[in-house]
């Protein structure tokens, strides 16, 4: 299906005008559409962008972070910005669509009044559509594409495999990939990709001579231009995620090597040079200050919706970076214009992916909904009815986070519960059933053996600290990703800007201190470590008993630690 | 396709490379043969360590740069690389501050090499990382921190 511009305008009026939202608020959604997709062709090459859509093949909403604090160099700036704060540093109307897209403001009523987003059909009709209006434009995704549903893990990613040739991915690069394990990635790469994805990856080698495992770069003509774009996976996967999935793979962030490479793609002819990143934000916007001659770095994995790329000077002049949200919300959409051999201009764009405003691909549609045949009676399970909002994003915590928290807590038995900082996992509104295919939202995951350890006291704190470090140090060269670890039961107090070993106070459990010297209970999930492998029943098993047991979910109280330091900073809003 | 020696070294069976290399004087057994600086493998902290080799307090070089990753993979096996663009370079250690025994390697270099070298540290915890040159009868030094953590919770 290829529609020109003006088709796509009477699909859109079609859309508003059918009463495909439940809301009276629609009419005003419906003028928003018009202008929300008015995004002329500019330039002469153009790259269209997704990342961390974390295997979302239908829309769904997600909740954007009230918590995303930025602390050193990092405090107030671009992605840590919350809500209305966001909303002035890139001019977004109070109230309008994109202000939903880009913010948790008034997030239940917005929800219902703009519906679900993402979806891959519906991103489908999108791509085409920009795609109609830019020949040669090439699309990328950053990665995080394999892994976030039931379907995903269930056929080890065959499901996403097929939608991303479909929907006409040109490159891509990794992360949750790699916890399929080296041979299923290499299958792919070699079997169902051959001839129509590349993945690329500078960063990552072998660990024993240090050869590359993919191609670092791939250069490709746009209208007659060269265009080379190099591949940078996550660098912490093997650290954030089990190392004995990837046994013989080395990670890393390697300046020199993107350097290298980066000057080797410009020695072969390349006149626009863009890095497919799944770095992270505050690490893109360090190596762009480092690396000479990168034009733009794509960036993805700490799922930040950034309306418009940050401007950053280096030695060799410029680069953009941007970051193109989760869970199938957005497309990015980069112009360039590229005159006597190198960039010099560009327009950007963040395209919010509306599910009522965009109608499905057809053919899409129909490979999403023969993917899930086999799976539908266990996806429809009923669980519970929630009567609160079901979040996971933000710092500290997340409501689904602390449900699961109390899942552990009760039917391991624990004094303490952790469960994972994952940015991933989709949000569900007021009155909504928990259904396991949400449930699997969650946690769907390669290894999500529940474990149910006995800790000293002391052994609490370093693990809080440890965690902490990754999110907050002050260098996000030393950061990991991810958010910290959600605590059930415990209590204690946080300082993001102290140093390591300085952050985590008052520790208590029921109103009592935390003794370094006791002994104590802690449920968990995700082990990465191989002595875990296979420990306790899935997550999702445990959940599923606790919520079926319950029935009905009361509204959450989130357990957040008491904050020091962050008044005034525009990361937080609670 | 991308070549990758771990496969040469598979098909072509393990051993009768290493053989070839040996053979072709890539890999030299009399090498391994320098002495052995016991003390200061055995000096404990940072400062006796140095003072051990004989360094006292080096300043730092900014012609020293030291190949580790900032946050380790395992801390089992940390790859640690160091080199220099100093002239007349006679060795190069590489010190961990935070290890039982902060020296972890020392590298004679016999005139006229290439002053870059690469092994792997055992790493328990978060550390500075220090790479010793002596160069020209001077000892000079550079410091990377090398991040060890416990893993999990990203993404």
């Amino acid at each position: 299906m290829s529609m020109n511009r003006r088709e796509f305008l009477q699909v859109l009026a079609v859309a508003a005008g059918g009463g495909m939202a439940l809301h009276t608020d629609w009419a005003q959604a419906g003028k928003a559409a018009d202008t929300l997709y008015r995004f002329p062709r500019s330039g002469n090459v153009s790259l269209l962008h997704i990342t961390d859509c974390h295997a979302q093949l239908l829309p769904i909403h997600f909740r954007e972070p009230n918590v995303n604090l930025g602390i050193g160099s990092m405090q107030g700036q671009v992605p840590h910005l919350v809500g209305e704060h966001l909303l002035k540093a890139f001019r977004i109307k109070a109230g309008s669509a994109e202000a939903h897209a880009f913010t948790y403001l008034d997030f239940e009523q917005a929800a219902r009044t703009y519906g679900k987003v993402g979806g891959f059909a519906h991103l489908a009709t999108l791509v085409k559509q920009i795609k109609a209006s830019r020949p040669g434009a090439l699309l990328l995704d950053g990665g995080d594409t394999w892994q976030g549903s039931g379907t995903a893990l269930w056929t080890k990613a065959q499901d996403m495999v097929e939608a991303c040739k479909l929907l006409g991915v040109d490159v891509m690069t990794l992360h949750w990939e790699a916890t399929y394990g080296e041979e299923r990635v290499k299958e792919i790469e070699e079997k169902d990709f051959a001839g129509k994805i590349d993945i690329v990856a500078q960063n990552v080698k072998t660990t024993d001579f240090g050869d590359p495992v993919f191609k670092p770069y791939v250069i490709k003509p746009i209208n007659g231009i060269p265009v080379a774009i190099v591949g940078q996976a996550f660098p912490y996967t093997p650290i954030a995620n089990p190392r004995w999935q990837v046994p013989n793979w080395s990670f890393g962030i390697q300046d020199e090597n993107m350097q290298a490479v980066v000057d080797e793609a410009r020695g072969k002819g390349a006149q626009v040079v863009v890095v497919l990143s799944h770095n992270g934000m505050d690490v893109d916007l360090k190596m762009a200050s480092r690396v000479r001659g990168i034009d733009a770095i794509f960036g993805g994995h700490t799922h930040d919706g950034v309306p418009q790329p940050v401007v950053v000077k280096n030695p060799g002049g410029q680069t953009l970076v941007t970051n193109a949200g989760s869970n199938g919300k957005y497309l990015g959409v980069m112009d360039f214009e590229v005159k006597n051999g190198k960039v010099a201009g560009y327009r950007y764009k963040l395209l919010p992916v509306f599910a009522n405003l965009l109608p499905a691909d057809p053919e899409m549609q129909a490979l999403i909904d023969r993917v899930r045949v086999p799976y539908l009676d266990k996806l429809s399970e009923k669980l519970a009815v929630t009567e609160g909002l079901l979040y996971r994003r933000g710092n500290f915590n997340g409501t689904f986070d602390q449900v699961i928290c109390d899942a552990l807590l009760q039917v391991k038995g624990a004094d303490i519960a952790f469960s994972p900082g994952f940015r991933w996992g989709t949000s569900l509104l007021p009155g909504d059933t928990i259904t396991m295919e949400h449930l699997l939202d969650q946690t769907a995951i390669t290894y999500p053996w529940t474990t149910l350890t006995e800790m000293k006291g002391e052994m609490l704190k370093t693990i809080l600290e440890d965690v902490c470090d990754n999110l907050f140090n002050p260098d996000p060269y030393y950061q990991q990703g991810g958010d910290m670890v959600r605590v059930g039961g415990l209590q204690y107090s946080c300082d993001p800007a102290a140093g390591m070993g300085q952050r985590i106070q008052n520790m208590m459990l029921k109103g009592r201190p935390i003794d370094p010297d006791k002994v104590y209970k802690v449920a968990g999930w995700a082990p990465v470590s191989e002595e875990a492998r296979g420990a306790g029943a899935p997550i999702w098993e445990v959940v599923a008993e606790y919520l079926r047991g319950i029935g009905t979910v009361r509204p959450v109280q989130l357990n957040m630690p008491a904050l020091k330091g962050v008044a005034g900073n525009p990361g937080i809003v609670i | 396709m991308i070549k990758q020696r771990r496969e040469v070294l598979k098909t072509g069976g393990g051993l009768g490379v290493l053989g070839l290399l040996a053979a072709a004087g890539v890999i030299k057994p009399e090498l391994a043969l320098a002495a052995w600086n016991e003390g200061a493998f055995k000096a404990g902290t940072l400062e006796k360590s140095l003072a051990a080799l004989g360094a006292g307090k080096p300043a730092t070089s900014g012609d020293i740069s030291i190949n580790a990753p900032d946050i380790a993979e395992n801390g089992a096996v940390v790859p640690i690389g160091v080199s220099t663009t100093l002239p007349k370079v006679e060795s190069i250690s590489i010190l961990i501050e935070k290890n039982p025994d902060a020296l972890a390697a020392t590298f004679k270099l016999p005139e006229g090499t290439e002053a870059n070298v690469q092994t792997r540290c055992k790493m328990g915890q978060t550390s500075n990382v220090y790479a010793l040159v002596k160069a020209d009868g001077k000892f000079l030094m550079a410091m990377k921190e090398v991040k060890v953590t416990l893993g999990g919770c990203g993404g």
